[in-house]
């Protein structure tokens, strides 16, 4: 009977932070090369593809980029759950190859948004007139809410309920600045203090500039198989141990409540899953679109309290040298953001278990969690990944 | 299915959806979230609170530009179910959770009452320009 584990085999990442020699589909093409390079796979073996498109180009859809790279799949998936798509990939590709749909998977992503669009897309408002609005945006739009400030009331509301502070949510960018500062691609690599966060202007109260991710180029793609096909290939394999995902809403005004996330729901399934706890992992790699975005993830996936992330964070947890490092490539508040950034903590992940990540490693690092936070707080995947199979 | 809301909206009315098991939701939609049954619209009080907010200080889209700084907030209403909007009359260093805010419209756009918000008479607001 063959070994069926699902497995990440290969990873690559297209040029970033800045890349205005490529589009969006020229992000996706390079990453795939790179990764296939990475693990010895041939383009032809790939059997399964997933993209969530999202590049911000009409014809980055999965059955367009399938056409484009000549992938003959005989499983293919087009999920789209904004940047937390990718551990949502990895949840069905995983899947998928356990069941015998397809033996080697490719998921790609890519985008040109720093390049095509400039840096004022993150707080881009619509306007003010209904009629242009179909579905539930004609609820929002006319409010001039931005991008920033659906997060600010999640933050808003997180110190009101629980006393949170400024100072607290800019420990989580001082600390992710810091490993910035060992990635020689990333955006920002100078040391912030938490003054420099709090005396950043206001973007969208409570949340200053450096509370907010940066806005990049960039692409990624993973190869996955099954553990039996992963011993002829170039990398160790890196074993799919949990992965699940939830949605609590997509629209922000649809949020039920302010300081909760599908993370409490998908997170003790992807535990349970890989038989391990909070406790047990050694980095992790979360969705750091806003500083307050990973405060509700820890406390989502039970690392400390509910209420509690303030605290937690304060204790240094996170920061280089602590027993939970997060976003050790320097995150998407200082390294990189095209967009939809879920691809990134996977392949940061990765590097990790394999001891690929230089004066970054985190020691002995046996067990990574990736989450990913799509749209506005509305759809959180986590998946566990880990250098043994127990 | 939204013109009903709008409609009501440029008359000085705000609408919620109710269903026959009197569930409440917002926005309208063709089915009711909790049970699927088929809701109906209900006049709303106008009447809530703050349940969380912010201060935008950035937008490049107009007309927001040149209305920087302002307030979105997601009003809770009497009847339990949210909305967003915009909150005017009072300064912003006033607004906090828990205010109590009332609704008023502004005409968007020929026949289009948007719903704003300012602070429930006898609240702390000021009246004036919004800060």
């Amino acid at each position: 009977m063959p070994d069926r584990v699902p497995v990440i085999v290969g990873t690559g990442l297209s040029d970033y932070p800045q890349a205005p020699h490529l589009d969006g589909v020229q992000h996706h093409a390079q990453a795939m090369q790179r990764a296939l390079a990475d693990c010895g796979v041939a383009k032809d073996e790939i059997d399964g593809y997933l993209d969530a498109g999202g590049g911000g180009m009409m014809i980055d859809d999965a059955v367009t980029m399938a056409e484009y790279f000549g992938i003959d799949h005989r499983y293919i998936d087009g999920t789209m759950t904004g940047g937390s798509s990718f551990e949502f990939h990895v949840q069905h590709a995983a899947a998928a190859i356990r069941q015998g749909l397809c033996d080697t998977v490719l998921i790609t992503y890519g985008s040109d948004q720093l390049s095509r669009m400039g840096r004022g897309l993150g707080t881009g408002g619509l306007g003010r007139g209904v009629k242009r609005f179909a579905g539930p945006q004609q609820y929002e739009a006319p409010f001039g809410n931005s991008l920033v400030g659906s997060y600010a009331m999640a933050a808003q509301r997180h110190m009101y309920e629980f006393g949170t502070t400024s100072e607290q949510l800019a420990e989580i960018a001082v600390g992710v600045r810091e490993f910035a500062g060992l990635n020689p691609r990333a955006m920002y690599r100078e040391p912030i203090t938490v003054d420099d966060v709090l005396a950043s202007r206001l973007i969208a109260d409570p949340l200053h500039k450096l509370d907010c991710c940066v806005i990049s180029d960039g692409g990624g793609a993973i190869v996955m198989t099954t553990a039996e096909r992963a011993r002829d290939l170039r990398q160790p394999p890196v074993y799919v141990l949990g992965a699940a995902g939830a949605q609590t809403h997509w629209n922000i005004s649809q949020m039920p409540d302010f300081t909760d996330t599908a993370a409490s729901r998908c997170g003790p399934v992807a535990f349970g899953q890989a038989g391990v706890t909070p406790a047990d992992i050694d980095t992790i790699q979360f969705y750091d679109s806003f500083t307050i975005t990973v405060m509700l993830l820890l406390e989502g996936l039970g690392f400390c309290a509910r209420g509690e992330g303030g605290a937690f964070v304060k204790e240094g947890h996170l920061r280089r040298g602590g027993d939970l490092p997060l976003n050790t490539d320097g995150g998407g508040l200082s390294s990189s953001h095209p967009g939809m950034r879920g691809i990134f903590l996977l392949i940061e992940s990765v590097r990790q278990l394999r001891g690929q990540a230089g004066e970054a490693q985190v020691p002995d690092c046996e067990l990574a969690l990736a989450c990913g936070s799509g749209g506005w707080l509305s759809c959180i995947g986590a998946v566990i990944l880990g250098r043994e199979h127990p | 299915m939204s013109k009903p809301f709008w409609e009501a909206a440029s008359r000085g009315q705000l609408l919620i959806q109710r269903c026959p098991s009197g569930h409440r939701q917002f926005y309208p939609r063709a089915v009711c979230i909790v049970c699927g049954d088929d809701p109906e619209w209900e006049a709303a009080s106008g009447r809530g609170t703050v349940h969380t907010f912010t201060v935008i200080r950035q937008n490049h889209a107009r007309p927001f530009r040149d209305e920087l700084p302002y307030v979105v907030a997601m009003v809770e209403l009497e009847e339990g179910v949210r909305m967003m909007g915009n909150l005017t009359d009072c300064q912003l260093d006033e607004v906090h959770i828990g205010m109590p805010v009332e609704v008023h419209m502004i005409e968007a756009e020929p026949d289009v009452g948007v719903p704003f918000w300012r602070p429930a008479a006898g609240g702390p607001g000021t009246r004036g320009a919004t800060a």
